[in-house]
């Protein structure tokens, strides 16, 4: 491949993945690249990043396109010549067990390195072409598994050692077991980035490319979250609420021409002789919404469920009253947890204890939840409010109870309803989200782009 | 035609004479945006140094620093040029009535009566020049729409002069806070730098470098409570600033030792939302 097939290959993939990298912006890569030396993989991947990447979280989709396609080395590189799979039921081998020794001394070790000087990233580069091959599978098939030599090598078990060995340094227990904890996820990221690397060279990168990378982290659907996406999602939601506070002002400045304020506009014109230049109007006093949301938090959708609550009341002075409750087959509300500046850790915790509350016998149940609200709660839905429903709409098979809810949204001023769910799932199995569809508006909401949207659509 | 920096890591030892230490992929985007002359946009949480990078790079080249702080509603009269209207109006009287109109305004519409604004001053200047953009996310989508011309062809279009093009391209910073997306039009003609908070061992650096009279270990110790503090999750997390202003605190108590006590006391100088300094203590096991 030359030098411009891999180039354009490289922007091919990263257009796959999501980036919108223009014609031009591929023309400045490479007179870019024109102006700096090769001989370092981290300046070459620097120069495309300034000049491809222009949204901080496609950072990540682009790191690990660009070590598929630009990989660290090549096989085992120059050093790993010698490294040969080994062979039979080798959990009691002797190259295993040297292999473990050495990655607790560079895990012990405040700068990665083993005693004889091999990194980290040298022993993850190891680690797989040891114990991550997989041979005699078909053609076609990868031979190199990141999940085969994390297995083997089990660096989780090298946990308590490395703890031991933090506090003798003088770190406190907590702390030793962050610490612990991220070189140990450090280590099985390289694994996982060797493995990658490995499976590219065989099959070519634009394949691995097309199955490996994740969506950024704004587009990851809530119910396809792993659980260290749910921490970065939350971190995301504070920003969220800033941005979508932005453009609200910003918005509501652009509307505000209201009618005439004849006071300033005479005091103005007397600048210019009497003449009324320039017009000032009194602003337009934005319309606030009381909002109502009605919250699943069974645990298919409780996540989906978490976010939303936390945008809406993180947006708060953009309604002028949020109340909110939530149901399994109970309902319960849960408004007082949104205390003005409080901390979002306690309000998860509070969250996850209310959701026993909201449990008579711990089986979804829209039917009874709706009808237990009509009765609890008949003054919290009126013509002023605005009613959000969110749930995926899956009842296992109970009564719906239609009418109850088509009683609350025809008093409501609005009614949506959001869905976690693929449209192409709405219906299917136990959902009942085409027939609560029928009633009130059923909106796609997947991923924190779709809920951004959504919310700043209604305010 | 200026080079302003001649390599990656003569821009990163430049900007380092100037107290100011980047990191590698600063120091290269640095040199690129010199090198390709393309303006250079930055992005980050608030207090990582995006606009203190425009004034090194000021210092390091001894180039001249316009700054245009953008806001809302911010217009082409405040960014880019005016008719100075009044002097017009005084020429126009002055002259009385003997000469003809179309005289008079070929006088009135000339160098004499511009009042240029940041944007128009930076391209005209002959000497080397770092304009800084600050805050472009403040001001509005049409603001945006009159950055094109200067940031792509590095020209403005005056109707009654004629096209203005610089004579000697500025070195152009754009910083952004990222609370609203830029168009895609300006970002495609920008190279992008995203500046982050930095590793413990370069925010030691800078720590050291911007407060040298604070002893070495509290430094670290410092350092390392930040670095523990962004790691909760806060509204809004310490920054450099931050971290600069704790050291500077700490030198004015005159406090050798940051222990629990201290940390407590002077929470407030690195945590700005009583809930973060809430979650904190409790993370932290400080003393009330």
């Amino acid at each position: 491949m030359s030098l411009l097939d891999t180039h354009i290959g490289f922007v091919e993939a990263l257009r796959s993945a999501g980036l919108s990298v223009s014609l031009a912006e591929g023309l400045d890569a490479i007179s870019a690249l024109e102006k700096v030396h090769w001989h370092d993989r981290e300046t070459v991947r620097a120069a495309y990043a300034a000049t491809l990447v222009k949204r901080q979280p496609q950072r990540v989709t682009f790191d690990a396109v660009f070590d598929i396609w630009f990989p660290r080395l090549v096989g085992s590189g120059v050093a790993g010549d010698g490294l040969e799979p080994a062979s039979g039921p080798q959990d009691t081998g002797p190259d295993l067990e040297r292999f473990r020794e050495a990655l607790a001394d560079a895990l012990a070790s405040g700068d990665g390195q083993a005693q004889d000087g091999r990194t980290l990233q040298d022993l993850a580069v190891e680690a797989v072409a040891r114990f991550g091959a997989m041979p005699g599978r078909g053609p076609g098939l990868s031979s190199w598994s990141a999940y085969t030599s994390l297995q083997r090598v089990s660096p989780g078990e090298l946990l308590d050692r490395l703890v031991q060995g933090l506090l003798g340094e003088g770190l406190d227990d907590e702390h030793a077991q962050r610490v612990a904890g991220r070189r140990i996820g450090e280590f099985t990221r390289l694994v996982e980035g060797d493995a990658r690397r490995r499976i590219a060279e065989e099959k070519g990168p634009a394949h691995v490319v097309d199955v490996t990378v994740r969506p950024t982290i704004d587009r990851l659907d809530f119910t396809a979250a792993r659980r260290s996406d749910l921490e970065e999602m939350r971190r995301e939601i504070y920003p969220l609420a800033r941005r979508l506070a932005a453009r609200l002002t910003k918005e509501q400045h652009a509307r505000r021409r209201g009618p005439l304020d004849v006071r300033r506009t005479v005091r103005a014109s007397i600048a210019t002789g009497g003449v009324p230049l320039t017009t000032h109007h009194r602003p337009k006093r934005p319309h606030r919404t009381d909002l109502v949301v009605l919250c699943d938090v069974s645990g298919s959708v409780a996540n989906f469920a978490q976010f939303t609550l936390m945008l809406v009341f993180a947006l708060r002075e953009a309604f002028s009253g949020v109340r909110a409750f939530t149901f399994v087959d109970d309902v319960v509300e849960v408004s007082d947890s949104f205390r003005p500046g409080a901390d979002v850790v306690e309000v998860m915790d509070s969250l996850a204890g209310r959701i026993s509350q909201a449990a008579l016998w711990g089986r979804t149940n829209y039917g009874r939840a709706l009808t237990r609200f009509a009765e609890e709660h008949p003054d919290a839905v009126g013509p002023r409010s605005s009613l959000l429903v969110l749930g995926d709409g899956r009842s296992n098979y109970s009564d719906l109870a239609l009418p109850v809810l088509g009683e609350l949204a025809g008093r409501a001023r609005h009614a949506w309803w959001l869905n976690p769910e693929h449209p192409r799932h709405w219906g299917t199995g136990d959902s009942a989200a085409d027939r609560y569809g029928e009633i009130v508006a059923m909106v796609e909401c997947r991923n924190l782009a779709q809920l951004g949207e959504f919310v700043h659509g209604i305010v | 035609m200026t080079t302003w920096f001649e390599s990656p890591d003569d821009a990163a030892a430049r900007l380092r004479e100037t107290g100011y230490l980047t990191d590698d992929a600063t120091a290269l985007t640095a040199y690129l945006a010199g090198a390709l002359e393309k303006p250079l946009l930055i992005e980050g949480p608030a207090g990582v140094g995006k606009t203190e990078l425009a004034k090194a790079v000021a210092r390091a080249t001894g180039a001249e620093l316009v700054r245009l702080q953008c806001y809302e509603g911010l217009d082409e009269a405040r960014a880019l040029y005016e008719w100075n209207y009044k002097k017009q109006l005084l020429r126009i009287q002055a002259t009385g009535t003997d000469q003809a109109w179309s005289e008079t305004h070929d006088d009135i519409f000339t160098e004499e009566f511009l009042l240029t604004r940041p944007l128009l001053g930076a391209i005209r200047r002959d000497e080397p020049t770092v304009l800084l953009v600050d805050e472009v996310d403040k001001t509005d989508i049409e603001v945006e729409g009159l950055l094109l011309e200067v940031l792509s062809d590095f020209q403005v279009t005056i109707p009654e002069l004629g096209t203005v093009t610089a004579t000697r391209r500025p070195f152009v910073v754009l910083t952004s806070n990222a609370s609203r997306e830029l168009s895609e039009a300006v970002k495609r003609r920008c190279l992008f730098l995203h500046l982050d908070y930095p590793d413990a061992e370069r925010e030691r650096a800078i720590v050291t470098s911007q407060v040298p009279r604070l002893d070495e270990r509290v430094v670290a110790q410092l350092v390392d409570v930040v670095v523990r503090l962004r790691e909760l999750e806060l509204k809004k997390a310490p920054s450099i600033a931050e971290s600069v202003d704790w050291a500077r605190t700490l030198i004015a108590l005159q406090v050798g030792d940051l222990d629990e006590a201290t940390v407590a006391r002077t929470l407030g100088v690195v945590l700005k939302h009583s809930s973060d300094q809430q979650r904190a203590m409790k993370e932290l096991k400080l003393p009330r």
